[in-house]
């Protein structure tokens, strides 16, 4: 290795976005485009009765309207889910079609019903509020709990009791032993609420069909083109994958909610074919608000077992899952799969059994957001677990020394077997706390708090240490719970003839810097300099079949077949270079940008081994010119990061608001690359769970109609809000892939949220509040405030 | 209607529609992407940008109500390639990861900065509360704005 990696090298992909020269979806047009706008439902749950396009279709400027019916007639249906579970008994998991536009019922606000294309945006504005459309409204189901009694009303015909799957996880046996045993039962009853992911650049689209070639093009807000493009071809519109091109070009921002291949996309793109135009459509923000999948929304209760000696026995939990008013992609694994097998935490819990229904509502979709069913996890275990050791009266941190798993580093010592299905690949979690309590300077933080009582003031420290599974994932594994897709990702590396290299990745880059940290990798490989090194991502065209960019797993699964691209390059170069030299290749090593004859000064530089692969005058026998390589890289296990973090809050006793004093961090995942892009990626991460703790969440009413959908009634964290975090970390490398590396994008959003709860409930440890809803909003806290009173 | 504004220093004149927005204005009929739209309730700040020296959200104005006004949008703040030191500051602090508000960002530090010299992290905070970001937690580009101060 050379000297780039651990490096905090300046972002290269910075000038571009600071002189406003990215280049988003919104910001492409096509010559002779049209644009769309669609005609959603303002109810949640309504018959349609009909759809009269007749006033609209006839405005100047109007080329054409769509209705559910059209696209019924086609055959087109929507987009699917991407992963089976099914139910307890051994049923298939109930799979509602999710038609692109509504034919015969509508089941939330904003359910698309017509698609209007013009000449311009304004004119079709004009004419979706020219379609007249009759509704029969019904009673609508918000609360997943409530929806799966006997006479709700039901969002599916053919989903009974609006349960999609019923499932479990772990022994329930051992567990109900646990709890029987008990000495002392730790129990909390939860609305996990609601989130709306909100990445400042709302979805779009902009479509075009070739008919010289029978060919798609679809620029798109996407975190993953390329399995939009298998959705797409191979399911919503049944077209041959060839003839469609998915380009996602820079993309503002993700935290899950562009994952998903949604209806909108595919309906421009089937009507750009009809039309036999370009057809633009960019979502405002209301629409970003009623249509981008939302995050959480567990009802749950849960209980921690624990013996007379201060150990943990037992967890035991049971959630209602919300999955919205329809499937989307990975809708049934993230309650499940992603969140379930998370409940050990980092304790030796002997027993642990979860318990999840998930369930159908008239809300807006719900899938990943930014942690995707691990921040519900690390929510539920670290809230119980602080809980119980305040109940009975000893340090939360100390109480999760005596109860975590011992440091174990995956080549010494195994992996860590869990109850909930998953091997732990290394972990110390005692190295992250003890690291944190020191930088918080624990001891001092407690005097304070002290200090800050007897002045009248309301001062809380709360903990939140988590372990989490990312870098998703060995598909053989995923396949075996029901994924419908492989998790492998893809890189290739093309060296030039003048030894620059150009990368070509699956992985999508939408903030997280790929564009640097992967530069990094292969510039400090080949001992080159980074403006050497350029990387291309988002182009179905252009880059292999990789899965993209979620669940933390660019670097440690994109990453990975990147170096496995590197070695073939170094490999083949070294033969070469071997060729070159007059000797074997195994007598050559490669360091700072020269393959070396081991004890020698002989030597050949990298440049002037690609210059040989393409200009093979003086060449080894039966070598292939050329050095260009792509791999494919499947990971054996997940990645397994994990930290501790403390807040530190102050709340006004007069208003309830909640400040955050300190927050102090303390993350490890595993060798790093950049500081720099890791630090920024771990205060964006805090900085969403702290918005959840405190700020955010979807307000539905009973009739459906979600209250906050915008801007300025949902409240996104803003600068004043956020304190400054305090960010350090420990390194423990992953035993099993080739960088040692796990992930961080998620992590801040999995650590904060308990956190943050957690130092107010001990803020208000005086006023006998063991509990408080999420958000934490001064009403709701000066309310348990003066209730306590 | 003829609306006639100078953008980045060049005159232009357009007629538009009058329920155009200013931000609409700029993208579609000048070209001028760099500045973004988040949302639809002046709440986000991505479309901010300079009009007479002020920094308004380019969202809650008509394009014609800006006849003969001087506008800066991001596009304007480098010189000759160069960033300016404020552009700078966000790149040396890492204060943007997938750039969307990052127009927005520039343009309010540059009016505090204006105004406040030397502004301590509080004012850095509540002259940028509205403009959203979602990838950093605020806490490099709070940075960013104090490195740009001791620049400036």
């Amino acid at each position: 290795m050379g000297d780039l990696i651990g490096k905090s090298v300046k972002r290269v992909e910075d000038n571009r976005f600071l002189k406003g020269e990215g280049k988003y979806t919104d910001d492409f047009n096509m010559q002779h485009q049209t644009f769309a706008v669609y005609v959603r439902s303002p109810h949640a749950h309504a018959n349609l009765v009909s759809v009269d396009i007749s006033a609209a279709k006839a405005m100047a400027g109007v080329i054409s309207v769509f209705t559910g019916k059209d696209i019924k007639d086609a055959g087109i249906v929507g987009s699917i889910c991407g992963w089976q579970v099914d139910f307890k008994n051994g049923d298939t998991m109930k799979e509602p079609g999710h038609p692109i536009l509504a034919f015969d019922k509508v089941r939330h606000v904003g359910d698309a019903v017509a698609l209007v294309i013009a000449e311009d945006l304004g004119t079709a504005v004009d004419a979706a509020s020219a379609v007249e459309v009759n509704y029969e409204v019904l009673d609508a189901i918000v609360d997943p709990k409530a929806a799966v009694q006997d006479g709700a009303p039901q969002v599916h015909d053919d989903v009974p009791n609006n349960t999609i799957f019923d499932w479990e996880l772990g022994n329930k046996e051992e567990t109900d032993a646990a709890f029987e045993n008990a000495h002392h039962i730790t129990e909390l009853s939860y609305h996990n609420q609601k989130i709306v992911p909100n990445a400042i650049e709302p979805r779009a689209a902009l479509a075009h069909f070739d008919s010289n070639d029978d060919k798609y093009t679809l620029y798109t807000t996407s975190q993953n083109p390329h399995l939009a493009r298998l959705i797409i071809a191979a399911f919503v519109l049944s077209i041959p994958e060839h003839k469609l091109r998915v380009i996602a070009p820079d993309v503002g921002g993700g935290f899950g909610s562009k994952i998903f291949t949604y209806n909108d996309e595919c309906g421009v793109l089937w009507a750009s074919k009809q039309i036999g135009r370009p057809v633009k459509w960019t979502a405002d923000r209301t629409e970003a608000f009623l249509t981008d999948c939302h995050g959480r929304d567990h009802v749950t209760d849960a209980k921690l077992a624990l013996d007379a000696e201060g150990n943990i026995t037992g967890l035991r939990t049971k959630t209602y899952a919300s999955l919205g008013a329809y499937l989307s992609n990975f809708s049934t694994c993230i309650p499940t799969w992603l969140h379930g097998t998370l409940m050990q935490g980092l304790y030796t819990t002997p027993a642990v059994h979860v318990d999840v229904t998930g369930v159908v509502t008239n809300t807006v979709p719900v899938d990943a957001v930014r942690g995707a069913g691990r921040p519900e996890a690390s929510f539920c275990v670290e809230r119980l677990v602080e809980t119980a050791a305040r109940e009975i009266g000893m340090d939360p941190a100390e109480f999760r020394l005596k109860n975590f798993i011992p440091p174990f580093d995956g080549v010494e010592q195994e992996g860590y077997q869990t109850q909930v299905a998953l091997q732990y690949d290394s972990g110390n979690y005692e190295g992250a706390l003890k690291k944190v309590l020191k930088n918080a300077n624990y001891e001092k933080l407690k005097e304070e708090r002290a200090a800050a009582r007897s002045d009248g003031k309301l001062m809380g420290i709360g903990f939140s240490t988590y372990v989490e599974a990312c870098g998703i994932a060995p598909s053989a594994v995923v396949g075996s719970l029901g994924a419908r897709v492989g998790l492998y990702d893809a890189a290739s590396i093309r060296v030039h003839p003048t030894g620059k290299v150009t990368i070509f990745v699956g992985a999508h880059s939408h903030g997280q810097g790929h564009e640097t940290t992967f530069a990094q990798i292969v510039a400090d490989s080949f001992g080159i300099g980074m403006d050497d090194v350029d990387v291309l991502h988002g182009d179905t065209e252009k880059v292999p079949f990789g899965m993209g960019t979620y669940g933390s797993r660019s670097l440690a699964v994109c990453g990975s077949a990147i170096m496995k691209s590197i070695d073939k390059v170094k490999e083949k170069g070294a033969r070469i270079a071997a060729h070159k030299l007059e000797c074997n290749p195994e007598d050559l090593e490669f360091a700072n940008g020269s393959w070396n004859v081991k004890g020698t000064e002989k030597s050949v530089g990298f440049g002037d081994v690609a210059l040989t692969a393409y200009v093979p005058h003086d060449y080894p026998v039966n070598e292939e010119p050329g050095l260009d390589f792509a791999s494919f890289y499947d990971p054996t296990n997940f990645v397994y990061p994990f930290g501790a973090h403390i807040c530190v809050v102050e709340i006004d006793k007069d208003t309830g608001e909640v400040n955050i004093v300190r927050y102090i961090a303390v993350d490890d995942a595993g060798n790093i690359i950049n500081p720099m892009i890791v630090e920024g990626q771990v205060h964006g991460g805090i900085a969403h769970g702290i918005g959840q703790a405190l700020y955010e969440g979807a307000l539905y009413d009973d009739s459906g109609q979600l209250l906050n959908a915008s801007m300025l009634d949902y409240c996104i964290p803003r600068a004043d809000n956020m304190p400054f975090f305090e960010t350090d970390h420990t390194i423990t490398p992953c035993p099993h892939n080739p960088l040692g590396v796990k992930g961080i994008g998620e992590a801040g959003t999995i650590a904060s949220t308990p956190a943050v709860v957690n130092a107010v409930m001990d803020a208000l440890t005086d006023y006998g509040v063991k509990d408080l809803q999420m958000p934490l909003t001064p009403q709701r806290v000066w309310a348990a405030m003066q209730q306590a009173k | 209607m003829k609306v006639s504004m100078t953008v980045n220093g060049t005159a232009y004149e357009h007629d538009v529609e009058p329920r155009v927005l200013l931000v609409q204005h700029l993208r579609d009929n000048m070209g001028l992407t760099g500045t973004h739209v988040g949302c639809d309730t002046s709440s986000c700040g991505a479309c901010t940008i300079l009009v007479n020296g002020e920094t308004v959200k380019s969202c809650t104005l008509l394009a014609v109500q800006c006849e003969g006004a001087e506008i800066k949008t991001i596009e304007g703040m480098a010189t000759n390639g160069e960033l300016h030191p404020i552009q700078e500051s966000f790149r040396e602090k890492h204060g943007l990861q997938c750039g969307f508000c990052t127009p927005g960002m520039v343009m309010s530090s540059w009016q505090l900065l204006d105004r406040n010299p030397k502004p301590s992290e509080h004012e850095i905070r509540h002259a940028i509360e509205g403009n959203f970001c979602r990838c950093t937690g605020y806490h490099n580009i709070v940075k960013a704005v104090q490195d740009a101060a001791t620049k400036l």
